[in-house]
């Protein structure tokens, strides 16, 4: 199995130490995060990690499982790239008097699609977001201008095949499904009770 | 207190608001939890941090027992034995710091064998978290791999629901330690209790898998279909309490079945479908035959590599079925071919209804020869040796002879707990207290304390070797004290056997430390008070394990054994399954 990149997808409390435990996962078995991402979802205090690593499936799918027993996290998801829809972030600081005096540097931007956050007579701040492949580019390209300062955020993602965890949550809150209720809402969809 | 972090998933609080509150301190409500959870024993040491709880302590001393062992790690692994003979929650007090660092290694222990323990530990004062405060460690984070749970309370008010979710999640699903740090001024705090309440709901906490039984389905076609079905079970059905369910399905299906170390006694072993243990120093036949049967049921054990041995020759050719209620362990060694997700206790029943009553005569009688073989060629002198050197075997032979397999048999680690585990006969479930994921040496000791606790009126034997018995020798001070009625059993080979076996097979036989002196044990026990004698002529072994069983009161007996005694058969490392050697 060929290694790709994957992003693990985890709805969790929100209580403190989770991204230890979480993270202890991943270095017990010497695997490096690429980039984790801590924030509020879509359900009301539930929290959402959103972790990138380079890994194959089978190894993800078991860290997932993993994962899952851990008290406090809900669920784990893992997609490829092709099922997520994601954006990194980046910031960059660059003298201003590069930007309006080198056109290249316009152009740059433009192609790229950032704007200014802050502009002052030093320097000037940019935003832009994309795939990280886009963000080192620009970086990339910036380099060559004097670039002051650089940041890129952790990958945040969308899964492109979820109806959110609205609807999931209930069924976690409800203590005991009774049986009739279990069998009706489980057994239809065979596959996707069990596999993550 | 709808502020504080812990209420957001429990009902503690909300039905609370109409109920008449007393004030209590955040130590008494510890104590009360632990009463309104049924706990009777508690094995801890004081110290700083912990003072206000032993102080409150001081007036429950009469509900609540308390044994005060010698070294924290023996605080553990008595809670550990404790929950092993009793199939209750064990119950720790230890202090922060060097206290709580004293529980790492019984609480891996307890981890990764599944052992419902709670631990309590004191910590500093809120205020001077992350100061580097006197006795101060960072115990969540030094811990959060090894617990299934932890959690810090620096309120009082957080004390009922932090311990209700402890016991909740210690003891469902897959059990497993639980660690509570309390700091020294929740344990002080006088706060509005209203009562506590068990929990049984989590919501990001599903200990209980809902059952599909299509899968069950697919299980019992491929079990009815089989003509050389094998069973694997291990300490799942111990924990499930699955006994007689699992009895019921193996005598309908008719299929020879093999314990894992941890899944001893769940069978009785004279049961005539019982075919032995498996793994590396395992029985012959159903280490042979895995690579042999057509369809493989796995039923609450975890296809640790010692059972496995080498995985890609493992089981190649049979078709698996996987029993467990932790989904992380389906298909993580082994993939299974039909996964029955869920508590055995449930998923056992309903695969025996949908299987034939079948005899698998001729499969049977494959294992019973292999069963010969081995007999012939290693049993059969392990347990009457020719020469006047004594083996291991034949002093496990001859407590089974005198207990007829009634005793709780708790071991240590190395080639004492190999060949306790091979020939020990056990009648009874819950009968088999080894460390079986970890290899703790220094379990065995500690770990038959909290078992006769956890079954006093049975006969509890502690088969320990020389090297382990060294590593928590100062639990002798707790029997002494506290009068556990401990057998203890020291087979002395004068080695590390188990290295030293490793060294002579696998090193060129260069010894290299393991060679271990001992005190004078018997004289050691004596200065505690417990009553002993060594041995090392077969003429009194019969008397002398007598003696010891039938004294009323902790009994000291060391036995000298062969001192280069192997234990076979064996697997190598890196090996499969079917190249177990037997000599």
């Amino acid at each position: 199995m060929e290694k790709q990149e994957y992003t693990i997808t985890l709805y969790t409390e929100n209580s403190i130490g989770m991204i230890g435990r979480i993270s202890i996962i991943f270095s017990r078995r010497k695997i490096n995060i690429e980039s984790l991402n801590t924030s509020p979802s879509e359900a009301e205090g539930i929290h959402r990690f959103t972790i990138v690593i380079n890994e194959t499936e089978e190894v993800v799918r078991k860290l997932c499982r993993q994962i899952e027993k851990q008290v406090e996290v809900l669920k784990a998801y893992y997609n490829t790239n092709d099922e997520v829809i994601w954006q990194e972030q980046a910031l960059y600081k660059v003298p201003t008097d590069v930007v309006t005096e080198k056109a290249p540097v316009e152009r740059l931007l433009r192609q790229y699609g950032a704007s200014a956050v802050v502009i002052r007579n030093d320097y000037t701040v940019f935003e832009t977001a994309g795939h990280r492949e886009e963000i080192d580019a620009l970086t990339e390209a910036l380099a060559e201008y004097n670039l002051i300062e650089f940041v890129r955020s952790a990958r945040i993602a969308i899964i492109k095949d979820s109806e959110g965890f609205h609807k999931k949550l209930k069924e976690f809150e409800e203590a005991e499904p009774a049986s009739e209720v279990v069998e009706n809402k489980y057994l239809n969809k065979q596959d996707k009770v069990f596999t993550m | 207190m709808n502020t504080l972090e812990i209420t957001k998933d429990n009902s503690q609080s909300d039905s609370n608001r109409n109920v008449e509150t007393i004030q209590l301190s955040g130590s008494q409500a510890v104590l009360e939890a632990l009463l309104a959870e049924g706990v009777d024993t508690i094995f801890g040491y004081p110290g700083g941090a912990i003072m206000p709880i032993y102080d409150a302590l001081y007036d429950y001393s009469e509900k609540l027992k308390h044994i005060l062992v010698r070294h924290e790690q023996g605080g553990i692994h008595a809670a550990q034995g404790y929950a092993r003979t009793s199939g209750r929650v064990g119950v720790v007090f230890a202090t922060s710091g060097p206290g709580a660092t004293n529980l790492v290694t019984g609480l891996a222990d307890a981890m990764i064998d599944s052992n419902p323990v709670v631990c309590i530990t004191g910590q500093v004062f809120a205020h001077l978290l992350g100061t580097d405060a006197f006795q101060e460690t960072d115990v969540i984070n030094i811990t959060a791999p090894v617990t299934k749970w932890n959690y810090q309370v620096t309120d009082a008010c957080e004390i009922p629901t932090a311990l209700a979710k402890a016991f909740h999640v210690a003891r469902t699903g897959r059990p497993g330690p639980v660690l509570i740090d309390i700091t020294k001024n929740a344990q002080i705090q006088l706060f509005d209790y209203a009562g506590y309440q068990v929990c049984n709901h989590i919501r990001s906490y599903r200990p209980k898998p809902i059952v599909r039984r299509e899968y069950v389905q697919q299980a019992a076609e491929l079990i009815n279909a089989a003509q050389k079905p094998f069973i694997l079970f291990g300490q799942g059905v111990i924990l499930g309490k699955a006994e007689n369910e699992f009895k019921a399905f193996i005598e309908k299906a008719g299929i020879p079945a093999a314990a894992t170390v941890m899944g001893l006694s769940a069978l009785e072993t004279d049961h005539p479908l019982h075919v032995g243990m498996l793994g590396m120093h395992g029985n012959y036949a159903p280490n042979v035959l895995t690579n042999d049967c057509d369809v493989l049921i796995a039923i609450g054990m975890r296809f640790d590599d010692r059972v496995t041995g080498r995985l890609d020759k493992y089981a190649k050719q049979a078709k698996v079925v996987h029993l467990d209620i932790d989904p992380a362990e389906i298909d993580k060694n082994v993939k299974a071919t039909v996964p029955v997700w869920g508590d055995c206790k449930e998923t056992l029943p309903l695969l025996t209804e949908l299987v034939t009553q079948r005899e698998h005569k001729e499969w049977l009688t494959r294992f019973r020869e292999l069963e010969q073989e081995e007999i012939k060629e290693v049993i059969h002198n392990e347990l009457n040796p020719t020469t006047d050197i004594m083996t291991m075997g034949e002093v496990i032979k001859t407590v089974n002879e005198l207990t007829g397999g009634d005793a709780v048999i708790v071991t240590d680690v190395g080639q004492h707990q190999m060949v306790a585990c091979r020939y020990a006969k056990f009648n009874q479930s819950k009968s088999n207290v080894t460390s079986g994921g970890l290899g703790t040496m220094g379990f065995g000791l500690p770990a038959a304390i909290g078992a006769w606790y956890g079954a006093p009126d049975r006969t509890v034997v502690a088969v320990i070797g020389d090297g382990g018995i060294q590593m928590t020798i100062q639990e002798f001070g707790t029997i002494m004290q506290f009068g556990a009625k401990v057998k203890i059993l020291v087979l002395n080979n004068e080695f590390l056997g188990m290295v030293r076996q490793w060294q002579q097979l696998f090193h060129d036989k260069r010894y290299s430390f393991v060679n271990i002196t001992s005190p004078d044990f018997v004289t050691v026990a004596k200065g505690y008070g417990i009553p002993g004698r060594s041995i090392n002529d077969r003429t009194n072994l019969k008397q002398a394990l007598q003696e010891m069983i039938d004294y009323d009161g902790s009994y000291f007996l060391e036995v000298m054994v062969g001192k280069e005694n192997n234990v076979f058969p064996m697997v190598p490392q890196g090996s499969s399954v079917s190249e177990i050697r037997l000599k």
